[in-house]
């Protein structure tokens, strides 16, 4: 049997000494003043932990243990683009010029800022084709619907605004699509997904009809697609919608795929959202974090959010807030400022000379992926992949009753993180693997022979699949549980049980 | 490149092993019309890694960073202590280069620090639970909104003039977006006037303490929403509340605000940390993560990400909210920050923020300027400087002050007005100087 | 194989019907809760509302998944089944006992039009 190899931590509550304190706070040499009469009612019913500075340490050191990130090992997590973080990116945005900064301090002693935020703004632009960048959302979601708001802008200034409430969104898509379009008021429907894995051109056809079509505000589109296809009838995609007057927005979840290769405002797109978490590098942190940008054709341009970092007349760059016809701020300041320096930092490491080579690589390695365990688990199409394979465990299902979360949870008892499970929707008993560019053969190939091993034990000893994994802290948690025993919160003993004891 | 491991016989292995020629013939479906040549894009060229750190540095340079200047800057963002444990701690590549974690079992660390930042939010607001975490302050006020409509189907929401303006701009926006409308309360004297609140009213957002400094009146506030059967939504500073009577304590229904204060580097605003805690019975309506705790098969203690189904990925448009991350790096960072200082400290640092404050109005009032409003502050306050106040700061700025927020912008006839913000780090001697220098910049 | 009894009448959406004067007791089937799993929360309609054939009147979840449960057939509702609020997973327990959903005063012919419990096998095999 694998053992364990940390034993449970105990919460820090539990840690907890009066009197303690983990950091050598500021002296305030200010005279003391009558705190009540300053500030009126004050309390002295705060539960916080009181913990010495090395054991407030070694709280998180051991908590780090049982955790795994892309520095631990492979990190195959589809649709989640988890490549190597790199570590000038993390020097640079520390830089005191840059962490040490105030978004309310005056524009004129951030010329340094502006220049990273045009920096990144010119660089997205020419990469991904559009006239427009902004770095305004706080993440990917948040980007969606940022561009599904200036859609919107744009439709009530063409008096199209009440008409055009219905947004398209393929079966195959993320569910953010979908919840972002929902939070602008939209009403959504879905788009079927034909046999070889493309937009059905007939479906779409059929949903553009008449009044249907000038019902439609935009089409939602994934590009390469969810299923890591590209769509190849993209630009008669975007011409259909067009010809109803709709917009066509670009989930750029996937732009690994593209970079330096090929450019989505080329595609017809008016609009799309940048993961700069996913294909910019820079660290998903845990879950956040994220970082969107959303480019934009010239006619979104007037309703872009403030403020809008663009060069003047005389090539000065400016943050501009006289703006009529913008949808207003979307976050408090100016984005997520120092992941902007880190995807600057990223991107000039690469540069013109090198950008190709982030997708060139991530596509040859999720090809080699696919090629090597396809004997063991099909495709789920049979077309070359772009920087992401969809396999299906369905057979192991069926016969032997496993299933791809099996297959997962045994792989972390090999010591990799699992692929993405269950999604697409629409593939059965799904096994998305990402691998991103930045792993090496020797990597790829031991992940391969563990998932070939893996597939041998479901049918020899499905049992060893169905009890992963068994080698770390926890084993498969009761989520039932979770949810009808509602736990989110450490529960502090009441004063009158701790003075009774 | 260092970030791309292949050599060229690694390249052709793994062709061979596809069975295709070359790279190329791996992008064979994208229309050859829609392709552009590796290297052809016109971005600047790449820098070795020498180099780009010397170009960022030079860049990073150009900015007044807040080493440099004294800093009474705060509105909303505060320049205060971060202890050492916070880089390093959160800088582990365990931590940082982490996903989300949806596979549990190799997330135990992560999810037990999440448990322990909604604990101790909770705690900090008085309020029963917390989620893991929003993006800002801003965007969790917006959510807490669109929470309040969506539970009473009210579409009024009623905001406070002394919240931070540019998060009433944000609330704006997403109001927009949803067809709900947003009326601004009046503050005669800094405070609140509540009188408009009424029974069309979704929600009253109010802040504490509000932009100015001042510390509303919440009693009253959850009165009035009692009264019109409006959600009371407060906008809380956290280190504000380890001193003061909790927004829980006065009733609120939610309580959100921006962590930034707890351990997070200003970096221009962003990122940041939105918090978000609410009464348990709204639990199965709040937008973001949850962690819960749990056991496995064993009997074991673990956590898991819980309530899932409110979340955009199973729920698709019918989801709380469109959310799918929160910011946990930054949660991480506020997590260790509340656990470092604990209660004893961090009631200090708001107790030195409140005793700073109230030293440096009596200096700057002895050095001319006039306090705007009468009432209680906490760590801020609004100046009237009888001259105009973007030309004082200004020229403060040149003597190495940042003084504070020029108000004219935002309120029409605050043109006269700085809002000047007193951290735990100011010293006697910085404050003393930034007296006598506006003196002379008044004269 | 799941239970399908022969007595009740039965939708594509997996709800059952059971009809006793006018009053149709509606939950849902065997089958629909052995493929969601755990039940962990319910969504019940208030007593008083007026429901049409194919509204969504509720909604169960498991922990992975919820489901909109619709109205079989129209009617007001007079009872809601409270119980499952604290113990949801009656309705994987006895999902046509003890975990039906609500109740509805209808017009009984309208039950007609639904399936039999032959038709709706066919469904889910």
């Amino acid at each position: 049997m694998p053992t364990k190899t940390v034993p449970v931590p105990q919460s820090i509550f539990e840690k907890s000494s009066p009197g303690r304190i983990g950091c050598n706070i500021p002296v305030c040499d200010t005279p003391e003043v009558d705190i009540a009469l300053a500030v009126g009612e004050t309390r002295d019913d705060l539960h916080l932990p009181e913990i010495g500075e090395l054991d407030l340490l070694r709280h998180f050191t051991n908590l780090s243990h049982i955790n795994y990130g892309i520095e631990t090992g492979f990190y195959p997590l589809g649709s989640c683009t988890m490549k190597y973080n790199p570590k000038i990116n993390e020097k640079t945005a520390g830089l005191p010029g840059f962490a040490n900064i105030h978004p309310m301090q005056p524009v004129e002693t951030i010329p340094g800022a502006l220049e990273i935020l045009i920096g990144v703004q010119e660089m997205l632009g020419e990469i991904t084709g559009f006239d427009h960048i902004t770095l305004q959302p706080l993440a990917g979601a948040h980007g969606e619907m940022a561009c599904l708001m200036l859609i919107k802008a744009y439709f009530e200034a063409k008096g199209e605004g009440t008409q055009r409430h219905t947004v398209l969104v393929p079966d195959s898509a993320h569910g953010t699509n979908p919840a972002s379009a929902a939070r602008c008021g939209y009403d959504v429907k879905s788009i079927p997904t034909d046999a070889d894995g493309n937009t059905d051109l007939k479906a779409l056809a059929e949903a553009l009809e008449g009044e249907k079509g000038q019902a439609v505000a935009a089409l939602m589109l994934t590009n390469p697609s969810t299923l890591g296809l590209f769509e190849p009838n993209i630009e008669k995609v975007c011409e259909m919608i067009h010809a109803v007057g709709g917009q066509v927005f670009c989930d750029g979840a996937n732009m690994n795929a593209m970079l330096g290769t090929t450019r989505p405002g080329d595609h017809g797109f008016d609009c799309m959202h940048l993961n700069l978490h996913k294909t910019f590098s820079t660290p998903h942190g845990g879950g956040g974090p994220g970082c969107g940008a959303i480019g934009l054709q010239k006619h979104l341009e007037p309703h872009l959010p403030v403020p809008v970092i663009r060069r003047n007349e005389s090539g000065e760059v400016i943050a501009d807030y006289t703006r009529p016809h913008s949808i207003g701020r979307i976050s408090a300041f100016y984005g997520q400022f120092l992941m902007e320096v880190r995807a600057y930092t990223y991107l000039r490491a690469f540069g013109k000379e090198k950008m190709a080579d982030i997708s060139r690589h991530a596509v040859l390695n999720a090809n080699y992926v696919r090629a090597r365990l396809k004997d063991v688990l099909p495709p789920a199409h049979d077309r070359p992949c772009m920087h992401e394979c969809i396999l299906t465990a369905e057979k192991y299902k069926k016969e032997h009753g496993v299933r791809a979360l099996d297959i997962s949870k045994r792989l972390i008892d090999y010591g990799y993180h699992p692929p993405t499970n269950y999604f697409p929707l629409i593939v059965p008993e799904c096994l998305m693997i990402e691998p991103t560019e930045t792993e090496s053969k020797e990597t790829l190939d031991a992940f391969c022979d563990a998932m070939i091993a893996i597939c041998k034990e479901a049918e020899t000893n499905p049992d060893l699949l169905h009890d992963a994994p068994t080698t770390q802290v926890v084993g498969r948690l009761d989520e039932t549980k979770a949810v009808k025993d509602l736990d989110v919160r450490w529960t502090f003993e009441p004063k009158e049980v701790a003075a009774a004891r | 490149m260092p970030y791309i491991p292949h050599t060229e016989a690694d390249r052709q292995a793994m062709l061979a092993t596809i069975g295709a020629e070359s790279i190329d013939e791996l992008f064979r479906e994208i229309p050859q019309n829609l392709r552009i040549a590796p290297g052809s894009l016109n971005i600047p060229p790449a820098l070795d890694e020498y180099r780009l750190y010397g170009h960022m540095a030079e860049i990073a340079k150009k900015n007044v960073n807040l080493q440099d200047v004294t800093c009474f800057l705060g509105a909303g963002i505060y320049d205060r202590y971060i202890p050492a444990t916070v880089g390093a701690i959160i800088s582990r590549g365990e931590f940082l280069t982490a996903y989300t974690p949806y596979q549990p079992e190799l997330s135990q660390g992560y999810l037990q620090t999440i448990y322990e930042f909604q604990t101790m939010v909770a705690e900090l607001y008085g309020m029963d639970i917390a989620n893991a975490s929003m993006y800002d302050g801003s965007t969790s006020m917006a959510e807490a909104a669109i929470l309040a409509h969506g539970l009473n189907g009210r579409t009024k929401i009623m905001v406070s003039g002394a919240v931070h303006p540019h998060y009433r701009q944000v609330l704006d926006t997403y109001c927009w977006s949803m067809s709900l409308t947003v009326e601004t309360l009046s503050t005669p004297n800094g405070m609140t006037d509540l009188s408009a609140v009424g029974s069309e009213s979704a929600c009253v957002i109010v802040q504490y303490p509000n932009f100015f400094g001042g510390i509303e009146d919440l009693a009253a506030a959850r009165k009035v929403a009692d009264d019109t059967g409006a959600m009371l939504i407060v906008v809380a500073d956290p280190v504000a509340c380890a001193l003061l009577k909790s927004p829980g304590a006065y009733g609120a229904d939610i309580v959100v605000g921006e962590g930034q204060p707890m351990g997070v580097a200003m970096g221009l605003g962003g990122p940041m940390v939105g918090l978000f805690a609410c009464k348990k019975d709204l639990v199965r309506r709040i937008p973001g993560r949850i962690v819960g705790r749990t056991e496995d098969h064993n009997g074991t203690p673990g956590y898991v990400m819980t309530l899932r189904t409110r979340e955009q990925d199973i729920r698709r448009e019918k989801a709380t909210s469109n959310i799918c991350t929160n910011e946990a790096l930054m949660a991480l960072a506020a997590t260790i920050y509340m656990e470092a200082l604990g209660k004893n400290g961090m009631r200090q640092v708001a107790e030195s923020s409140v005793r700073n404050t109230q030293y440096a109005i009596k200096a700057l009032v002895d050095a001319g300027a006039k306090i705007r409003y009468s009432g209680k502050v906490f760590g801020e306050f609004v100046l009237d400087l009888g001259k105009n106040a973007v030309e004082v700061r200004d020229s403060l700025l040149k003597k190495g002050i940042l003084a504070g927020l020029p108000l004219g912008h935002y309120y029409p006839d605050m043109d006269n007005c700085l809002l000047v913000a007193v951290t735990e780090i100011r010293s006697k001697a910085e404050i003393d100087q930034f007296a006598a220098e506006l003196a002379t910049a008044l004269k | 194989m799941s239970n399908i009894p022969a007595d009740l009448k039965y939708t594509k959406t997996h709800e059952w019907v059971r009809l006793e004067g006018d009053v149709a007791t509606i939950g849902i089937t065997d089958f629909a809760q052995s493929e969601l799993g755990d039940v962990v929360f319910v969504e019940l309609p208030n007593v008083g509302r007026a429901l049409t054939a194919g509204d969504t009147f509720g909604s169960v979840e498991s922990v992975k998944t919820v489901s909109d449960v619709y109205a079989p057939i129209t009617g007001e509702v007079i009872e809601s089944n409270e119980a499952l609020g604290a113990q949801s997973e009656l309705i994987n327990s006895d999902p046509y006992g003890k975990g039906f959903m609500m109740k509805l005063r209808v017009n009984p012919a309208d039950v007609e039009g639904l399936m039999s419990a032959d038709d709706y096998k066919a469904v889910t095999g």
